[in-house]
């Protein structure tokens, strides 16, 4: 040491990584007891599925132009389900735009998803759960309102947590830092959960950010961050909901980031063929979560492919209903654009309303 | 009733909601033990407690978005912003979230916030203290802007504030906060956001300001009486939206307008409203509108900024000048 002052280390950190369901469907003894409670992880397992064929069917709407753009979430079916699992119903979700897995499990109906995508504010009135934030398309923005939903709680003295999710591009963010700063500074009932599918649009992650983890981005605002295989549907679910009990104690917020991959383009707007390496997607559709935990239920003698087929027949007839629904719901009227704004609408908006009513549907196309 | 300053009103008005309603929460830099650098939450943290008056952490973005977040949890946030040219980092959380969650969610989740900024200048404070950026605010669809120009207005407006059910932008004129004292009464007593103020009446000329620029407007009408010229003056006090029907019936008396404020002219609310009583009263009009304003500069440092502020002279030569026309 060429000089003579004190040298001491004052902080040190470590991020630990949880996986219990590898790539093949192996289950890593000890697991959660949620890894022997097939009736729970068929609950899950049937609404990944779902949510893989919704998806892919809301891409297909897309395309033949009976929804606008879609924000695919094809390959994090196994994080955004396990984090719905883990919360409860009391407890406030604030997601981005391709959480549908969690959504669903809280009570969001496909058919509004449909609504939203569709181009209808009317999708955001969720008949369940009523006071879930609707999707955020600003990056990071959610994140100030899942640490304003946790103070809330906390001043109330609630026993509730708010779930937050932002993506890896998301976490460059101000906003991203000011939530996890504020959450840990008041040690908020917050869980945020950092889905790191590697790409924020045609930006890679490690483009992003020189940190060798997101979740040690927890450490700055001093609060755990803790790292976890988001295509592992045990270890999600384990990981978020012991962070939640956490919260929910006063034992304080928690960042989980969760490493998946983004299977589809970034929107239907997007094509990934020209940044994305064909042999990454390859290689990344071998730890994609549906199989593995197909195969660890069959394994485990839990699931066979009747079930299987029972399960693809019931979520082909759950969607088409689901479509019929959206594609028969009336047109909202013009007057939709005003009556929401404020309570009352004002009087120059109600002036602008009149007009537009006069005005409905004379575009000339 | 007590005779007091318009911070002083302030106060009284947060003290008064937070002791009849329980979801009213206060927050900001600095609003609790330090009462705010300028005072206006002087001893709330003592009356009602850490969790009722917060000090956050130093991020105005942050601000307002724990606020949108509280706000659909049933809580009524009243936030300060310390300084309106520190509300840029905040604007992303009010323009695409406070402003719209109501609209985008069809009522379902709703932002009863009100963020409460110092506004203009004229305090020789540092560089970026004196901001005016009402018509920003005003501009976006989903707030209201209000700015009261006395300890009574501020009170009442306050209150009113607080108790809308959507998000309100509360602009503070710096000058004014000490620079009066007012028979105030401390009864709870809220005032409509709806409506301008007419603080003179008159027969020749309307002249339309608000916030601290009515100091220097009510001066010249003053100044103009010497001469025989009757000046209308009102207090605009909501910004958005606009009491258009008030303006339109005054112009009509009075066939004049003279619009004098603080902010830059270049799509000022100045502009809005000529452009309202173009489209609506032009032909109550016996000469062109006028509008005296802050120069289409950044408002300067301390030892030009009363060159930058409208001053009584141009605004009596502007009111001759139309009443030549």
């Amino acid at each position: 040491m060429p000089f003579g002052g004190i040298l001491t280390t004052v902080a040190e950190f470590e991020i630990e990584y949880h996986q219990f369901l590898d790539a093949e469907g192996k289950l890593r003894e000890p697991a959660p007891a949620l890894a022997h409670d097939s009736a729970e992880l068929i609950k899950m397992y049937r609404l990944m599925t779902l949510v893989r064929a919704f998806d892919g069917k809301a891409v297909n709407l897309q395309r033949v132009g009976n929804i606008g753009t879609y924000a695919s979430c094809l390959g994090h079916e196994a994080t955004h389900v396990a984090v719905g699992a883990a919360m409860r119903p009391e407890d406030v979700l604030a997601p981005v735009y391709r959480e549908i897995g969690t959504q669903i499990w809280r009570g969001v109906k496909l058919s509004e998803i449909l609504t939203y995508w569709g181009g209808d504010e009317r999708g955001c009135d969720f008949s369940v759960p009523r006071q879930d934030f609707p999707w955020c398309i600003p990056i990071a923005s959610q994140m100030l309102h899942g640490a304003g939903v946790a103070m809330a709680f906390k001043i109330k003295g609630e026993p509730r947590c708010s779930v937050t999710y932002i993506g890896d591009g998301g976490t460059s963010e101000g906003a991203f830092y000011e939530a996890i700063n504020l959450a840990g500074a008041r040690n908020l009932p917050a869980v945020f959960v950092v889905v790191n599918n590697g790409w924020a649009i045609s930006v890679p992650t490690s483009s992003q950010t020189a940190t060798r983890t997101l979740a040690q981005k927890a450490i700055a605002a001093g609060i755990p961050g803790i790292q976890v295989d988001g295509n592992d549907v045990i270890a999600v679910h384990h990981i978020t909901k012991e962070a939640l009990e956490r919260a929910r104690r006063g034992g304080g917020p928690t960042v989980i980031e969760a490493l998946t991959y983004r299977l589809s383009d970034h929107t239907t707007a997007d094509d990934a063929s020209r940044y994305r390496p064909r042999a990454q997607l390859n290689a990344a559709w071998e730890q994609e979560p549906l199989l593995r935990i197909r195969k660890y239920l069959t394994r485990t003698g839990a699931w066979d492919d009747h079930q299987e087929q029972e399960l693809h027949t019931d979520c082909a007839r759950q969607i088409e209903a689901a479509v019929d629904q959206y594609m028969s719901g009336p047109k909202p009227t013009t007057d939709a654009m005003f009556n929401s704004l404020f309570a009352e609408p004002t009087p120059a908006l109600a002036e602008q309303r009149a007009m537009a009513r006069r005005f409905a549907n004379r575009h000339g196309h | 009733m007590a005779n007091i300053t318009m911070l002083e009103a302030i106060t009284r008005a947060h003290a008064w909601e937070m002791s009849h309603d329980p979801s009213v929460v206060v927050l900001g830099q600095d609003v609790g033990v330090n009462g705010g650098v300028f005072r206006a939450t002087a001893g709330l943290q003592e009356q009602f407690g850490k969790e009722r008056v917060q000090d956050t952490p130093l991020a105005e973005g942050m601000i307002a978005g724990m606020c949108v977040g509280m706000a659909t949890q049933g809580l009524r946030p009243v936030a300060e912003i310390q300084f309106m040219g520190f509300i840029y980092p905040a604007m992303d959380q009010i323009a695409n979230h406070m402003a719209r969650l109501r609209n985008r969610t069809r009522g379902r989740l709703s932002c009863p916030i009100v963020l409460r900024m110092p506004h203009g200048g004229g305090i020789h404070a540092p560089e970026h203290h004196s901001e005016c950026l009402e018509a920003m605010l005003a501009h976006h669809p989903g707030l209201r802007v209000v700015c009261p120009a006395s300890p009574a207005r501020a009170y009442g407006l306050l209150l009113a504030a607080i108790r809308n059910p959507d998000p309100v932008i509360f602009l503070e004129p710096v000058r004014l906060y000490r620079l009066a004292r007012q028979e105030v009464a401390d009864d709870g007593q809220a005032i409509s956001l709806d409506v301008c103020y007419r603080l003179r009446e008159g027969t020749d000329i309307t002249l339309v300001t608000w916030g601290a620029m009515t100091v220097e407007t009510l001066k010249a009408a003053q100044e103009l009486e010497q001469d025989g010229v009757s000046c209308e003056v009102i207090d605009l006090a909501t910004l958005s939206p606009i009491d258009h029907d008030s303006i339109l019936e005054s112009v009509a008396k009075t066939g004049r307008l003279v619009i004098v404020h603080e902010a830059p002219k270049n799509c000022g609310i100045g502009a809005e409203i000529a452009a309202t009583v173009a489209e609506k009263g032009l032909y109550d009009l016996h000469a062109p509108i006028q509008r005296v304003t802050g120069y289409d500069t950044i408002i300067p440092l301390a030892r030009l900024e009363y060159e930058y502020i409208p001053s009584v002279a141009r605004i009596t030569d502007t009111v001759r000048a139309t009443l030549a026309a």
